[in-house]
């Protein structure tokens, strides 16, 4: 009986925030998000807290309970605290999808956070709908997360740029910045990420007049690239766009300079990672650039406060997954703070209609598919160190 | 002409390592009819003992490289006593089951361990990390010494079955193992003998796989052991030069497919050449038809 109550009043609710348009398409059996009452609002963490990717659920957590700790300190939201249920989905999509039933219907909170990866967040973007709770990301980046392109998922936001967007940049990077008309490709060819950075890398430095001369590939694991970069040597070219991951990243830079190929590597946010300069080597790591979300080396005032309080409240120098965790919990209170009432649908509105929102990864507007509008920052590195950033876009 | 003979030296890199591995592998399958699954993971466990020894022993890259072969030697003995003796008398697909076993049994050990991610050798002496250029084509000095520590070794194991008594009686076994106990050959002793060189053999080419790559991972062994495997089969398993050309032929075949632009069909086209030769001549290049006697 208390069920069915809770359900009709979701459903009006919903009507009545989200208006007429969208009436529609109304949630069946959807709450709308359960009203607060008392003197703290809930919010769900579901992270990668263990399993194969626990190195970005970790940092991502870290980011967002210090975030919710200042705010709290700040006296909360409007009044009240927030407060954190947190729970580890194992870096598994059947956990997370688990965890967010577990923390949309028994837990109620008002927002859900996470998780870090496309497919672990995708996997529970469902569920939000269903049941009407918004959710936020501040690291799934795969182009199809919020928009598959023609339907936007209506709970579900990122605060990370997508890949496209990272090879759109960094292709207008390497024809204007670095003047390159010409271009080669090394991507991982067993990994969607590779392919969506490389094929919007190509599509826009053709824009600017560039062309491919060729295109190589190889799948995560493999350890001997000496036989395409020795192919490659023998051809002209004035840069080589590498969008992978460290892991294999930093060998395919050691090996080609080895072989004397002294050309930039460009890549993208993969590369974001201390492995990638024990892999490579100091001495390798030169002319290399790389697409990011975050660096410490910006002189912005808001990235440098962020990285004096980070170290002060962990004892560490933040990473990117660090800040964009951190940028996840502001967004998260700033919307609740805006929005008219304490309902998911209320809230979800707030952060659709997003504005100007001031981050440690970058100032954005929230667009019509749930993406952050907002720059990149191009790293460029001497000797393995951040060098140089600058924002594009 | 650079562009090819630069490829040649990639390719001879890659398949010294290649037969170092398939020595381990043809020498155990010639003398008791196993494939032992578990050695591409010793090769691993070799390149993790050398990266220890470098980082956290500071020892060089000969004492690593020895210190690497001595902990592998153990392991491979250890592995014979612990897990194929017991199963001697016992069916050969249960052999086969036990190999598949202890080879997940390390890698998972080891990830337990050292975790999954990949790590890097430290810096190497200049000797090991310079170049020279012959008329355009570089020649790493990492190369020089993969090939030529490959070349010494199978030298030594040649040697070592050919003319000594330990080889006369590792040859014995491979034979017959009972007519050799009845010559008063101990037959246990023989096969742990030959773990101990195979193992030996798969240590050297982790450390040389290490310094080579500069990265080293659990899972390391997988590939590189299924292609030496697919090498000793080619050449003829259960003979050593057999496993010397195969390793050679794999690398070669790797490196052309690559170098042609096919570098994702390269895997796929080591495990044809393993369909092909198990079709035409399933004894392997070297291999000789016995029929069996009925």
């Amino acid at each position: 009986m208390n069920l069915r109550r809770r359900t009709l009043l979701g459903a009006t609710a919903a009507v009545a925030a989200v208006g007429a348009t969208t009436a529609c398409s109304a949630k069946p059996g959807g709450s709308g998000g359960s009203a607060v009452t008392g003197d703290t609002i809930k919010v769900g963490v579901n992270y990668e807290l263990s399993g194969a990717v626990a190195t970005y659920g970790q940092a991502s957590v870290d980011g967002i309970t210090m975030a919710i700790d200042e705010i709290n300190a700040a006296g909360g939201v409007n009044g009240k605290k927030l407060e954190i249920i947190s729970y580890d989905n194992k870096s598994d999509a059947a956990e997370a999808t688990t965890l967010a039933n577990k923390l949309f219907t028994q837990d109620n909170v008002l927002v859900g956070m996470g998780p870090a990866t496309s497919g672990n967040f995708k996997a529970i973007i469902p569920v939000a709908n269903k049941n009407g709770v918004p959710v936020v990301s501040g690291s799934a980046t795969a182009d199809d997360v919020t928009w598959d392109g023609s339907t936007v998922q209506e709970y579900a936001f990122r605060i990370c740029f997508n890949d496209s967007f990272q090879g759109t940049i960094m292709a207008k990077f390497a024809a204007e910045n670095l003047g390159a008309s010409s271009a080669v490709i090394i991507k991982d060819n067993s990994n969607d990420y590779s392919k969506g950075l490389a094929d919007a890398f190509t599509t826009e430095f053709e824009n600017q007049g560039g062309t491919i001369v060729t295109s190589e590939a190889y799948v995560a694991g493999d350890t001997d690239f000496n036989t395409i970069l020795t192919r490659i040597k023998g051809q002209s070219f004035d840069v080589i766009y590498l969008p992978g991951y460290y892991s294999e990243a930093g060998l395919i830079i050691k090996q080609a300079r080895d072989l004397g190929i002294t050309a930039p590597f460009l890549g993208g946010d993969g590369f974001d990672s201390p492995t990638l300069l024990e892999l490579a080597g100091a001495s390798a790591l030169n002319d290399v650039y790389f697409t990011n979300h975050y660096s410490s080396i910006d002189e912005d005032p808001t990235v440098q406060d962020f990285i004096k309080a980070f170290k002060e409240a962990k004892g560490a120098e933040p990473s990117a997954f660090n800040a964009l965790g951190y940028d996840v919990g502001k967004f998260v209170a700033d919307a609740i703070s805006r929005a008219s009432e304490l309902t998911g649908d209320a809230v979800q509105k707030a952060m659709a209609e997003t504005k100007g929102f001031v981050g440690v990864t970058g100032t954005f507007d929230m667009d019509e598919h749930h993406n952050p509008v907002k720059t990149i920052l191009v790293i460029g590195l001497k000797d393995g160190v951040q060098d140089s950033s600058e924002k594009v876009g | 002409m650079t562009e090819f003979l630069q490829q040649l030296i990639n390719s001879l890199s890659l398949g010294s390592i290649y037969a170092l591995i398939a020595l381990g592998y043809t020498m155990v399958y010639g003398i008791i009819k196993l494939i032992n699954f578990a050695h591409g993971d010793v090769y691993m466990v070799g390149a993790y003992v050398g990266y220890a020894c470098m980082t956290h022993l500071h020892l060089g890259f000969f004492e690593s490289l020895i210190a690497a072969m001595i902990i592998c030697t153990i392991l491979g003995v250890l592995i014979e006593r612990v897990a194929y003796r017991p199963l001697r008398n016992s069916t050969r697909i249960a052999a086969l089951i036990t190999a598949i076993g202890v080879s997940l049994l390390i890698e998972y050990t080891m990830m337990y361990f050292v975790g999954a991610d990949p790590r890097a050798y430290p810096e190497m002496p200049d000797y090991l990390t310079g170049s020279f250029a012959v008329g355009g084509v570089i020649i790493r000095n990492q190369q020089v010494i993969i090939i030529g520590v490959a070349v010494v070794l199978m030298i030594a194991l040649q040697f070592i079955v050919k003319k000594t008594k330990m080889g006369k009686a590792m040859r014995a076994v491979s034979q017959d193992p009972d007519a050799a106990r009845l010559m008063g050959i101990s037959v246990d002793r023989t096969i742990s003998f030959t773990f101990a060189i195979g193992s030996a053999l798969a240590g050297a080419a982790g450390v040389l796989v290490g310094v080579y790559y500069n990265s080293i991972n659990p899972l390391m062994g997988i590939i590189p052991g299924l292609k030496a495997f697919v090498a000793a089969v080619f050449g003829g398993i259960g003979i050593i030069p057999g496993a010397l050309i195969g390793g050679y032929v794999i690398g070669g075949a790797e490196t052309l497919v690559s170098s042609i632009g096919y570098s994702l069909f390269k895997d796929g086209v080591v495990f044809a050449i393993l369909i092909l030769i198990l079709i035409v001549k399933p004894t392997g290049l070297l291999g000789k038809n016995v029929k069996e006697k009925v």
